[in-house]
């Protein structure tokens, strides 16, 4: 058999820098790598000595795509800290915003940057020739969570008005009501989606690797800002004890750190949050499930992306719930009122890409001592690299571009957000 | 022919490109029949290094990064500095207030040796930049309105006066006024205000007015009781890599 050598510089159609590298000759694996080549950041050391009210405006650049997430984790943190707890007005805004957050980067990830390699097209450029109306709905989608984001936050990318204890603007409730009419379209919108998503089913690989599955999860719902830390192995921890789940460590192929818990590797993600929570969906995220013949626990890493777009009919419902109860109650201008103590404070949710966690230290004056970010694409490179020494040896006898390409798909798949891991 | 575009990214977190391109469907069109992208990694899988305007995201903070910006400015007939990261060096200059050893060990521990960092810069510090796109993150009516610019070899129309002046446009009352500490007097407008028209204050993100009016933001501050180090630490956040002496003058 012939000598196989495949290197990847920069994989295009993710977030950040990152290469593959195989070598394998009479055909036996010799090596293969995924390596994160990010610029390191030190957003940790930014944050030290700033202020509680300055802090989720930097901490929230450590990601474009997913800075709500971000922001969210960070005034939990602060909060956490400072004893805070919100009005249930501020928590349903800010559970509303988070459903822009997921919906968009759900329809980015699934229509944008996955289904071409389905589609055998080298970006989504071209599709809008050949797919043009499901392009065409794929930007409408994009943009509805864009402007549901601006109506609640100022702007989608790094959000301007939630704060530590609440809102510096509440949102115009007319503008609540005509998205919410844009909502409920959008059901339909998701639901083609998932659709789409299922035509393209039976070309995912056939590769399973079961894991530890690491996710918030909470009694009362399908946890994206709430709850607990919960293992498919077992058991749950307080969001204060992260680092006996997380217990970091450096490899030299990666300038993010890599975690691991009961196994060498666990995932978090929306597969994670399926598998740990998927009787907690709402009505039709459950039937899109069903439709899609999505049963947890599922192991194969390729569904990810399908359990996104299951979480998407998800997000758009909830969204459309919580309006109704936001316009219900009407809406109500607040003092916020923010008393810094000495104190650490550790915030955890589930962005887009899994658990995203956010700690911090502060004085008296209420500026942080210390701060430790865990980013969940940070957690999910150590699974990526497990992946791929099952998945290698299995497919040497393909050709090489379909290696290649299958290695791509796969790191793909878990919609890594590589600069937001390295940080 | 279509002039071919690329897009780069270098340290930053890529928020700038993909804002960049939250268009309507009329305008994604409009821009993809003006201009043949042949470089976004982002979003596309195929490359080239045949283009003639490089849209550069992201600081520079690692020396295998200074060829690579180099290279790319010796291909390019157009170079713009896109976003905050790319204009001023952005959020990432916060770390320049550590050496490179004490964050290596900080962050990584024994494991430091492995990786490497050097002082941040904006591409400016670099290669000559051709037009900026300010702002984190910039507009996209920013955005299309460079482009556009580019396209016709002309100068954007880009405001040259500070965040005040269209934070009164807005009706806000002013952020001082409320007892707060606000950037706006010597940032370059653009955004109509945005932050303080949520409710907030300006941080300054897209960097200096040209010829900014150092002294009458200095009443200002004597009028509202406050010294330079309170707004300086604020300030710093996206413009700690030059401007911040600057503005100590
Ligand atoms: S300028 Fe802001 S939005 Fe753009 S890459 Fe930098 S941090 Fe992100
Ligand atoms: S108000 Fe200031 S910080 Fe906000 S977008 Fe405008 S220039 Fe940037």
């Amino acid at each position: 058999m012939p000598e196989i050598k495949i290197k990847v510089n920069q994989l295009t159609r993710v977030e950040g820098h990152g290469n593959i590298h195989l070598e394998a000759s009479d055909g036996k694996l010799e090596k293969v790598l995924w390596e994160v080549t990010e610029s390191p950041r030190f957003f940790e050391w930014m944050l030290k000595g700033r202020n509680y009210d300055d802090v989720s405006t930097i901490s929230s650049r450590i990601c474009g795509i997913c800075s709500i997430a971000h922001t969210t984790a960070s005034l939990q943190a602060t909060e956490a800290a400072f004893g805070i707890k919100l009005t249930e007005q501020a928590w349903l805004l800010r559970k509303l915003l988070y459903d822009a957050e997921l919906l968009e980067s759900h329809v980015l990830h699934v229509l944008f940057l996955i289904a071409p390699d389905f589609l055998g097209a080298d970006s989504v450029i071209p599709l809008v020739a050949t797919h043009g109306d499901v392009i065409v709905m794929a930007v409408r989608m994009k943009k509805l969570a864009y402007n549901l984001a601006e109506i609640l936050a100022g702007r989608k990318t790094h959000p301007i008005t939630p704060i530590v204890g609440g809102w510096s603007k509440l949102p115009d409730a007319d503008a609540l009501r005509d998205v919410r009419e844009r909502l409920v379209k959008c059901l339909d919108d998701a639901e083609t989606m998932v659709a789409v998503v299922k035509s393209l089913a039976p070309m995912i690989p056939n590769f399973n690797r079961p894991t530890e599955y690491i996710a918030l999860k909470d009694s009362k719902e399908y946890a994206f800002i709430t709850g607990k830390i919960a293992s498919s192995d077992g058991g749950t921890f307080p969001l204060e004890d992260y680092q006996k789940i997380t217990n970091e460590f450096c490899v030299p192929q990666s300038s993010a750190k890599y975690t691991r818990h009961a196994r060498a590797s666990y995932q978090v993600g929306a597969l994670a949050r399926f598998n740990l929570s998927s009787e907690q969906l709402l009505p039709h995220a459950k039937k899109a499930a069903a439709s899609l013949g999505m049963k947890a626990p599922i192991h194969n890493p390729f569904f990810i992306s399908v359990a996104q777009a299951v979480e998407t009919v998800h997000c758009v419902e909830d969204a459309i719930n919580i309006i109704d109860r936001l316009l219900a109650r009407g809406l109500h201008d607040e003092e916020v009122k923010v008393k810094p103590r000495a104190g650490r404070g550790v915030g955890i949710v589930e962005a887009p890409r899994g658990m995203l966690i956010h700690d911090y230290t502060y004085n008296d004056a209420g500026e942080i001592v210390s701060a430790n970010c865990i980013i969940p694409t940070g957690q999910n490179h150590a699974s990526i690299q497990h992946d791929f020494d099952a998945l290698a040896p299995a497919i040497l006898d393909k050709p090489v571009d379909e290696i290649r390409h299958t290695l791509e798909m796969l790191v793909r798949a878990y919609d890594p957000c590589i600069s937001c891991s390295v940080h | 022919m279509k002039p071919k575009v690329a897009f780069f990214d270098f340290t930053s977190c890529e928020g700038c490109q993909l804002d960049a391109l939250n268009l309507d469907v009329g305008e994604v069109l409009g821009l993809l029949g003006a201009v043949e992208i042949v470089n976004f990694r982002e979003v596309k899988t195929d490359r080239s290094d045949d283009y003639d305007i490089a849209f550069i995201e992201g600081s520079i903070t690692k020396e295998s990064e200074i060829p690579r910006i180099e290279a790319i400015r010796k291909q390019a007939k157009v170079l713009v500095a896109l976003g905050a990261c790319a204009c001023t060096g952005g959020v990432n200059c916060l770390k320049n207030a550590y050496k490179p050893d004490e964050l290596l060990k900080g962050v990584y521990g024994e494991c430091a040796s492995y990786y490497n960092t050097i002082l941040a810069r904006p591409v400016s510090a670099v290669v000559p930049v051709d037009a900026y796109i300010r702002g984190c993150p910039p507009t996209t009516s920013e955005f299309l309105k460079v482009v556009k610019a580019a396209l016709l070899g002309k100068r954007p129309d880009i405001p040259n006066y500070p965040v005040c002046t269209e934070c009164r446009i807005a009706g806000n009352v002013c952020v001082f006024q409320r007892g707060g500490t606000c950037i706006g007097p010597v940032t370059r407008a653009g955004c109509d205000a945005l932050c303080v028209s949520s409710g907030r204050f300006c941080w300054g993100c897209r960097g200096l007015v040209d010829d900014p009016n150092t002294n009458s933001a200095k009443d200002v501050l004597a009028r509202y009781g406050l010294t330079l180090d309170q707004i300086l630490e604020r300030f710093k956040i996206y413009n700690s890599y030059s401007e911040v002496s600057q503005c100590q003058k």
